[in-house]
């Protein structure tokens, strides 16, 4: 795992995913009010927020799996506009709460996330098996491949569900709370991971509520009550402010041996 | 390749062979079992009118409840992953009360006996289960707007069952000569299942089996949740009615021929599920030679217990899948110390 910072290309300036106009509901109640937001390719870009801000919500219409107003584009396309199958060769979703397979192995898990590259009844390829083995190794889930999910814990059944979005191995790369139950050395295994993709020119959109490890993050997206308040990088003065003030100055960012934390202000 | 995920793709491999095999000698018990208790088939052969019980009666059921189980096996494990529920079974989308109905409207309407040995009067009654089989299942469509929503679909089933259910008692109540009559078919029973009925099971089993096949991908992605399926891209909308179709057909045809016969496809993909853990792909093929085995060796126990009589094979399935279902629950509260 490469830790290079991005080399610099053409690609770097383009964006990954441009939303303009969004407004969504669920149930009968809106919970985007018009939300336009252009993400950077090759880029790491965190989404934060207090509960309730509508940023699963935003993370699910990019993924083009709501029905919205407005528009998306994915790499340049209108995502409408998209087959199923093309845009999942291209986006990879992991989402949050997502039911549990407990009855497939591990391995048959993350050889799901080859389906969009797999022919229709056609046998998985060799190329299939070894994105299969990268990520399920990417994850440290390799070792219990035979395993059925239903016999994992929180943690490990996590780690298998990040590398069945990592078999994908699409363009851009959206995960809603993809730490959840996760401990801190596989925090930091994620952390190397998603640095490693967005160092060989893929985008990563994730949605954290640990503040501390969104700021991790190349850009920071701040949410409110189905509007975003505030885009920027996550070493600017000003993101830092957007961030404090969304959570009401209950938290102070502060710099700690070259990163930025929130801490709570009691 | 792939060592270690290869474990269970060997153990399904024996479950397969050990089914197989176990199917092999049902058949050949099936024939050699009669109401004058075992007798050899070699024997049989040689004693012509013996031989003609043989191949045109014992022969016949004993495949007719191989290949109902089969039917209701599948069902069941398609049932239980287009519905992501453990306990949902065949009968669900209202298919077991159209069906009852449909026998019901026939017996009181057309007044068909259920015991008429002509097979005309066999073929209206199988129809008459089989189109208000499928006719109950289009009903909980239209009431839930389609598959999309697998909730409404299952709500839409119970609100079907119920109501087709208290028809069906009105028309009992209006005609209650037909009484006994349809207590037999609601039992379920293989007695009456010749080689045509086998022809019948046997293609839409073949029909099925390949369709399931087909979408096992579609159930498997299905089972990390419905947004993840949607997110790699499958085309679920038309995957879930096909699926819906192949269960309606499959159901439909098994209660046509062998009437309304519990458990089995509930328990039938439990229990293969309690051996091997694997893709949808081929845990349809084994849950519906599992089916299979359980309503053939049911079939067998049916007309050996209490010689020369014979019990209705539902009771027998209800009774032993239902305690076979409580053991396992039991094992495994008792094992992770929780509900």
């Amino acid at each position: 795992m490469t830790k290079n910072p991005a080399p610099f290309d053409f690609a770097m300036h383009l964006i990954a995913i441009e939303a303009s106009g969004i407004c969504a509901s669920l149930g009968n109640a809106e919970v985007l009010h018009g939300i336009s937001l252009a993400l950077p390719r090759a880029r790491w870009t965190s989404i934060v927020g207090p509960n309730g801000a509508g940023k699963s919500t935003l993370l699910k219409v990019l993924a083009g799996l709501l029905a919205h107003s407005g528009q998306v584009r994915l790499l340049g396309q209108p995502m409408e506009q998209m087959r199923g199958r093309e845009r999942a060769r291209q986006l990879s979703w992991l989402g949050q709460n997502e039911s549990a397979a407990d009855d497939l192995t591990v391995y048959d898990v993350a050889m799901l996330g080859r389906l969009p590259h797999q022919a229709w009844l056609a046998p998985a390829s060799s190329a299939d098996h070894a994105a299969v083995e990268r990520a399920l190794r990417a994850t440290q889930a390799w070792d219990w491949r035979g395993r059925p999910l239903g016999q994992l814990s929180g943690g490990e059944r996590q780690r298998v569900l990040l590398a069945r979005a990592l078999a994908v191995e699409a363009e851009v790369l959206l995960m809603d709370e993809p730490l959840a139950n996760l401990d801190p050395p596989h925090q930091t295994d994620w952390l190397l991971t998603v640095r490693a993709l967005v160092a060989a020119g893929r985008t990563v959109v994730s949605v954290l509520h640990e503040i501390s490890l969104a700021l991790q993050a190349d850009e920071l997206v701040v949410m409110a009550q189905g509007r975003v308040t505030h885009q920027g990088g996550c070493f600017d003065a000003a993101t830092h402010r957007a961030l404090e003030a969304v959570f009401d100055q209950r938290i102070a960012v502060h710099p700690l041996a070259g990163q930025w934390l929130a801490v709570p202000r009691l | 390749m792939n060592p270690l995920a290869s474990v269970q793709q060997r153990k399904a491999g024996w479950l397969a062979a050990g089914l197989w095999l176990a199917s092999g000698g049902l058949l050949l018990l099936g024939a050699s079992v009669g109401s004058t208790g075992l007798d050899s088939v070699l024997d049989l052969r040689r004693d012509p009118q013996a031989w003609l019980i043989v191949s045109e009666i014992r022969l016949p059921r004993t495949l007719g409840a191989w290949l109902a189980g089969a039917l209701l096996g599948l069902a069941g494990a398609v049932a239980q992953g287009l519905f992501r529920n453990p306990l949902a079974d065949p009968y669900l989308l209202g298919s077991a009360s159209g069906a009852s109905l449909g026998v019901a409207l026939a017996m009181a309407l057309l007044g068909i006996s259920p015991l008429a040995t002509n097979w005309l009067a066999r073929i209206g009654l199988s129809g008459a289960a089989f189109v208000g089989a499928v006719l109950a299942v289009l009903l909980t469509l239209l009431l839930a707007k389609g598959v999309q929503h697998t909730l409404r679909l299952l709500l839409a089933g119970v609100v079907v069952g119920v109501v087709l259910g208290a028809v069906t008692s009105l028309v009992l109540l209006l005609q209650p000569e037909i009484m006994q009559s349809m207590q037999s078919f609601m039992l379920g029973t293989t007695g009456f299942v010749g080689w045509s009925a086998c022809a019948v099971m046997a293609a839409v089993l073949a029909a099925a089996m390949a369709a399931a096949w087909m979408m096992g991908h579609a159930l498997d992605a299905l089972a990390l949740g419905e947004s993840t399926a949607h997110s790699l891209g499958l085309p679920l909308a038309q995957m879930r009615a096909a699926l819906v179709a192949v269960l309606a057909l499959a159901t439909g045809t098994a209660v046509a021929q062998t009437g309304l016969i519990a458990f089995v496809g509930l328990a039938a993909p439990h229990l293969v599920r309690s051996v091997v853990k694997t893709t949808h792909g081929r845990l349809i093929g084994l849950a519906s030679l599992m089916g299979a085995v359980l309503l053939g060796s049911a079939d067998i126990l049916a007309r050996a217990l209490v010689a020369p009589q014979e019990l209705p094979v539902g009771v027998l399935t209800a009774v032993l899948g239902g305690s076979y279902l409580l053991w396992l629950m039991h094992r495994r509260t008792g094992r992770t110390g929780g509900p």
